[in-house]
């Protein structure tokens, strides 16, 4: 693996997404994970073509069934086909996390160039905010949140951004430090660029790598917040199906229907799998040597 | 050290500030009248003036802020809508479930010091690779699943362990056996993560030059280990427990709802549920000012053993 001469990290420029990818399918862990994330992403597209039911179709006659052929992993306490409702709980959970992180990245790296490049005290300013955003018990923080504003979708997202663009900042803010020394971003400075065009086409470009990383391993406990939200009743309302809110099902019927809550964990433990082995092998690639202080 | 620890504590100081302030601001970001949105819509008219003139809700915001901040400092947290008894006391009732949950989890989280080293020195073994592998898998593992599949197999179908509750307090056999499951719980996912932490920077140190120096003088390899290189690669995971007093923290809510204990996720939860405003102000600020002040003692003692630490916080 090369590394720059100036020492810093190897980035998407030096290795190309081609070679990243043949890279991850040669190992099997990694194979592992784009496997596992490829079919959520799949079945999350997919949802109304897989689900063999509708899954809020009610069927009182047939709640709280065990697996059979007609329902693989049975019925809920109103009779409504569980793997049905968890193939669409995979819209939620991916969508929550993909648009919530995505936008996180955005913010963050945003910030955190500005204070990695800026001037000092403005650095101390937005230090101050990651630190204190990064102070909050995020659950607890959530569960204010929740109340002043009320349960929805948007609700969630907002405190997932809230939460985790601090760590995107911090990163971003110590990559930038780096580079701006480096003799290239001098030489562009000398040149006459202004700082803007600077950070958006050398800094930022240098960045992905890592935060790419950091970004595939944020996205199992993101699904978990908003499927512990959801758990507690406080995230997506009711009937739209989340994997949180069908494991709260399953935890009120723990005794006699466990199925519920045993195949309601099984997606949110596959996901993570994959999202984290795909993050690991991503790093080992792309940067062997971040990821130890976060 | 004296002069980092004056800055690291100042840092804390002003982090709890500005957490305090956005809670306080993000109250006053919801349309309407706040009086309405901490009593809910039945309160009567009386009631809503009587707590306007309490929180002193009729004068400008920044004086508002400075009510607050001056209560906040003499211990004054508010009060319960209900009980009408001072938020801090009822905190501090279910506070003590809490830090036994945190402060166990934490202890039992250290067992993954042991394996890391005993990895980093057998790298690439059979040893090394089954550990790396379950706890890269485990690292991840949202709490809510296994907590979950905790109480399923070995409470409600092993029938081992207790389903609710956390036991009587004057039997600490009981109590102890009440906790077991969610310790447990909190602390797989550590278990990996400093394990992990460990192995990486133990190998780290065992590379350098003075532990090498030690090999050539011919110590022996159990004091090498135990003077030389253990003390220098524990330093990382002493930082990973300060943040992760946060994560835990934060992961006790769910946890005590699962296993139905007491504690201040369980209050902040029944809270939430019955919008008592105050008493969810105070959960969360408590939890936070704990979770700072974790933090900065994780930072201090890092300081304290490792100078250049120091260093670069400067």
């Amino acid at each position: 693996m090369s590394l720059e001469s100036s020492g810093q990290v190897e980035t998407l420029r030096t290795s190309s997404i081609t070679n990243v990818i043949s890279k991850l399918i040669h190992d099997p862990m990694g194979a592992v994970g784009l496997l596992i994330v490829i079919s959520f992403l799949l079945v999350a597209i997919f949802a109304g073509v897989l689900a063999p039911y509708d899954p809020n179709k009610i069927d009182i006659l047939n709640k709280l069934q065990g697996p059979s052929l007609q329902h693989l992993v049975g019925t809920d306490q109103l009779g409504r086909d569980t793997l049905s409702r968890l193939i669409h709980g995979t819209q939620i959970a991916l969508l929550v996390a993909v648009v919530s992180i995505g936008l996180a990245v955005l913010m963050g790296s945003i910030l955190g160039a500005i204070a990695g490049y800026g001037p000092a005290w403005l650095d101390f300013i937005i230090m101050l905010i990651f630190d204190t955003m990064r102070s909050y018990p995020v659950i607890m923080f959530a569960l204010a949140v929740v109340v002043l504003f009320g349960p929805s979708l948007t609700t969630i997202m907002v405190i997932i951004i809230a939460t985790s663009f601090p760590t995107y900042g911090r990163l971003m803010r110590t990559q930038t430090q780096t580079l701006r020394k480096s003799e290239y971003i001098l030489s562009a400075q000398a040149l006459g660029i202004g700082t803007p065009r600077i950070l958006l086409k050398h800094v930022m470009p240098n960045t992905i790598g890592p935060i790419l990383i950091v970004a595939s391993m944020d996205v199992p406990f993101v699904i978990a917040l908003e499927a512990g939200l959801s758990f507690l009743g406080l995230g997506v309302r009711p009937p739209t199906p989340s994997w949180g809110s069908i494991l709260n099902d399953g935890y009120t019927y723990i005794r006699n229907s466990s199925w519920i809550l045993f195949s309601a964990g099984a997606p949110l433990i596959l996901v993570t799998i994959g999202f984290t082995f795909l993050g690991e092998q991503l790093r080992d690639i792309l940067d062997p040597k971040i990821g130890r202080g976060l | 050290m004296i002069k980092y620890t004056i800055q690291r504590i100042l840092l804390a100081v002003l982090i709890i500030a500005c957490a305090v302030a956005t809670m306080f601001i993000m109250i006053h970001a919801v349309p309407g009248d706040p009086a309405n949105v901490m009593l809910g819509p039945r309160a009567t008219l009386e009631i809503k003036e009587a707590l306007r003139a309490k929180l002193h809700l009729d004068q400008p915001i920044t004086t508002q802020l400075f009510y607050f901040f001056r209560g906040l400092l003499s211990g004054d947290f508010g009060f319960d809508l209900r009980s009408n008894r001072p938020v801090l006391d009822i905190i501090f009732e279910q506070f003590p479930h809490t830090l036994i949950l945190v402060t166990s989890a934490l202890v039992v989280s250290t067992i993954g010091i042991p394996v890391g080293c005993y990895a980093a020195i057998h790298r690439n073994g059979k040893f090394d690779r089954v550990v790396g592998t379950i706890s890269v898998s485990i690292i991840a593992m949202p709490a809510i699943v296994v907590g979950l599949y905790m109480l399923l197999f070995f409470s409600v179908k092993l029938r081992l362990f207790p389903v609710i509750g956390a036991g009587d307090s004057n039997d600490w056999l009981d109590y102890l056996w009440h906790l077991t499951l969610p310790v447990i719980t909190i602390s797989i996912a550590w278990i990996g993560y400093i394990s992990r932490i460990v192995r990486a920077s133990m190998i780290e140190v065992l590379n350098q030059n003075h532990v090498r120096m030690a090999r050539a003088f011919g110590l022996p390899e159990s004091k090498i280990m135990s003077r030389y290189a253990l003390r220098i690669a524990v330093l990382p995971s002493i930082t990973m427990l300060g943040v992760s007093v946060a994560l835990i923290l934060s992961s006790t809510v769910i946890i005590e709802i699962i296993f139905a204990r007491p504690g201040i996720g369980s209050l902040l939860y029944e809270s939430v549920l019955s919008r008592n405003y105050p008493l969810v102000m105070g959960a969360v600020l408590f939890s936070t000012i704990f979770i700072v002040a974790g933090t900065t003692i994780a930072d201090l003692a890092n300081a304290a053993l490792d100078p250049r630490a120091r260093k670069e916080a400067n």
